[in-house]
């Protein structure tokens, strides 16, 4: 067991990753010598060299593209795009090339290529920053959206991202990069859980919460502090948006009837939509009151100075869990 | 006038020329699969056009006109070269033994290319312009990182090829390619065919200075070539193929041709351009100035000429009943290949439109027997 950060974790599982298959590289800005703006690469270029760990020249269709046609000569290119609202000038590679090539060509070409972006806000920054656009690619067929909200998930997933044959978007919680937790790199195969499978991180009896990525510790907080009033809450950890683990949400509404969503992409159209709609498709009946969304709201991510009041909160996941247990 | 700075071997009138630095000598067997090549790539394309007009093909994407270029790059590749077509590139894929029938199949809209891209080295046809380019580069820095360039080897020594036309010069991505090659030194020839339209604007609405000038701001060397001279076009992409293949970085070379036909059969080149200057390009026309060398040449005879026709009249045979005889996919099959590994949400539409879709024969063979 070892304690890390979220970005070493990263680190940790990239590198490992790179010492099991030679045909793993890196390629993103700033990830060499820098060792990526987030330190997520640091000491990977000096130990696995310049041909491995690619620092390229700034133009994200550039990285995703070439990423690409590496894929296609049997390597197995991570991607780092430096910060979620730099993605969009790589999402005509993404969505046309990268998500369609292996239906394009019944399944003769494989890209399997990890496109790692640091997601989601409070982090204080400029505009471009702060977004969550996970949605975006999660409604592109033939692409895979993974979401880890914690050190010990952020190692293996990565892991199990640059494994899967299909191209993953690997959404790293911005603001979580240096939050700590125990991380068990011991695990033999089979012990890991499987990269789509949603977590029960806290058992509960009044309600479910269901979060992913940055919001996931949100959700535990406002669950300990229901708990304070009494309040029991269940609290979920997506871990992936597409695959979407329903059957895991699902059981637990069940079980507790209510269902609370949280997350920093905005509700309107956002992920939790899909997660609402499922519920209602497969456990109607066992709904005491409509599902509840925390989220972002319909507008472009705010200034700094205002960010605190466009992201989920305590006191707004708390209103909502009220607002179903009255229901 | 031709532009002195175009390398031409074979003018409009047959007239072989030479060239200081692009020679070629080929055996008359090569020149006659070359004359073959190009022959039987008007005829397929005559018959698809013709397939199409009779409903047979949704679509159909000519390439006449376009002969020299799409044969010749095509016929400068080695086995082990990895091409990244357009859409109008069927000469260079055909070079590459692909079944014309694989290219219909999409056409049809039964697939979106048939064949095998490892088994052939050519990626599937790439319809959003200038999106294979990127991909092409990368490739290359694959086949780099391989140690696939600049052994010596002949077999070993890998270079890709991009395709593309003269609209897809002004995408972003076409830049990004371009300096992306020439930053890493990337094994990739870049063979733009400017056909002077990109459906209905002309080259001049892409580009101020001529598109081989690009490459000169990317740093890498920029070739014009006479694109309906199929010896030229030969040379210097075989040049810049060995150029690249020996690590000497990539190369960009503009196929100076034209689109004689419609951009595809839902276009109408009447409405943008004049029949002047299509006739004027008629008189440059690839085939004819090739046979009038051949013949001079006394390569060419009367009795290669008819067996050329009678092998142009099989193929029209076989792709003609080879279209109407295309099975349509299962539509079950659309599910087959979003992902390699199993996506559940996937899984349960499947399950659930076959479901329905059962449901719905069976109600439509009991109203049938009413």
């Amino acid at each position: 067991m070892e304690t890390l950060p979220i970005g070493k974790a990263i680190n940790a599982g990239l590198r490992a990753a790179m010492d099991r298959d030679p045909r793993v590289l890196l390629m993103g800005e700033d990830i060499g010598a820098l060792g990526g703006v987030f330190r997520v690469t640091e000491g990977l270029q000096k130990d696995f060299g310049e041909d491995r760990v690619i620092d390229t020249p700034l133009a994200e269709a550039g990285i995703v593209g070439t990423a690409i046609g590496m894929a296609l000569r049997g390597f197995r290119p991570v991607c780092e795009i430096q910060f979620n609202g730099f993605v969009y000038p790589a999402f005509n590679q993404i969505t046309t090339q990268l998500a369609k090539l292996r239906a394009r060509s019944r399944g003769r070409l494989s890209v399997p290529v990890v496109l790692r972006i640091p997601h989601g806000g409070g982090i204080g920054s400029v505009e471009h920053h702060s977004e969550s656009p996970e949605v975006l690619f999660a409604h592109t067929a033939g692409l895979r959206v993974v979401a880890p909200s914690n050190a010990h998930d952020a190692y293996w997933m990565i892991q199990q991202s640059i494994a899967s044959a299909d191209p993953v978007l690997f959404l790293e919680p911005e603001r979580r990069y240096w939050e700590k937790g125990d991380v068990d790199v011991d695990l033999g195969p089979g012990q890991v859980a499987p990269l789509h499978k949603a977590r029960i991180l806290k058992p509960g009896t009044d309600a479910t919460l269901v979060a992913y990525g940055p919001t996931t510790k949100l959700a535990l907080d406002a669950a300990a502090a229901a708990a304070e009033d009494g309040t029991d809450l269940e609290v979920i950890d997506l871990r992936s948006i597409s695959p979407l683990d329903v059957d895991t949400v699902a059981e637990s509404v069940r079980r507790t009837g209510r269902l609370v969503t949280v997350s920093e992409a905005a509700t309107f159209h956002g992920p939790m939509a899909e997660v609402a709609a499922r519920v209602q498709e497969s456990c109607f009946y066992s709904l005491e009151a409509p599902v509840k969304r925390v989220g972002g709201f319909h507008l472009p991510y705010p200034a700094a100075k205002v960010e605190e009041h466009y992201l989920p909160n305590l006191d707004r996941v708390l209103d909502a869990v009220e607002q179903t247990l009255a229901a | 006038m031709t532009d002195p700075l175009m390398v031409q071997l074979l003018d409009q009138h047959g007239v072989r020329h030479q060239h200081p630095e692009y020679e070629i000598d080929l055996e008359a067997e090569e020149l006659l699969g070359l004359y073959r090549d190009m022959v039987l790539l008007r005829r397929f394309d005559t018959e698809s056009e013709a397939l199409q007009r009779k409903g047979q093909l949704g679509l159909w994407v000519g390439s006449r006109g376009q002969e020299a270029s799409s044969v010749g790059a095509g016929r400068a590749t080695r086995r082990q070269d990895q091409l990244f077509p357009s859409y109008r590139d069927h000469g260079a894929v055909l070079a590459r033994d692909v079944d014309p029938l694989h290219i219909l199949s999409i056409f049809r809209g039964i697939d979106h290319g048939g064949w095998d891209p490892q088994a052939h080295g050519v990626h599937p046809y790439t319809l959003v312009i200038a999106a294979q380019m990127l991909p092409a580069v990368g490739y290359a820095m694959g086949v780099q990182r391989d140690g696939a360039v600049g052994t010596g080897d002949p077999a070993r020594d890998t270079a890709v090829m991009a395709f593309f036309g003269d609209g897809a010069t002004s995408q972003g991505e076409a830049s990004e390619a371009l300096n992306w090659a020439a930053v890493f030194n990337a094994p990739v020839v870049f063979f733009c065919q400017n056909n002077q339209w990109a459906i209905s604007e002309p080259v001049a609405r892409q580009s101020p200075v001529p598109l081989h000038r690009r490459a000169e701001g990317a740093g890498m060397p920029g070739v014009f070539v006479d694109g309906n001279d199929v010896l030229a076009v030969l040379a210097v992409v075989r040049s810049a193929l060995d150029r690249a293949r020996n690590g000497g970085g990539p190369t960009f070379v503009e196929a100076f041709t034209y689109r004689m036909g419609a951009h595809t059969t839902s276009d109408d080149p009447t409405r943008y351009r004049l029949a002047a200057e299509v006739d004027e390009w008629r008189e440059k026309d690839p085939i004819d100035r090739f046979r009038t060398y051949l013949l001079a040449e006394g390569v060419l005879d009367e009795d290669y000429e008819e067996q050329l026709a009678a092998e142009s009249d099989a193929l029209a045979e076989r792709v003609r009943t080879g279209v109407e005889q295309m099975v349509d996919p299962d539509p079950a099959s659309m599910f087959d290949h979003a992902y390699a590994e199993p996506h559940p949400q996937v899984l349960a539409e499947r399950d659930e439109f076959l479901a329905a879709w059962e449901q719905h024969e069976r109600d439509a063979v009991v109203e049938g027997a009413h």
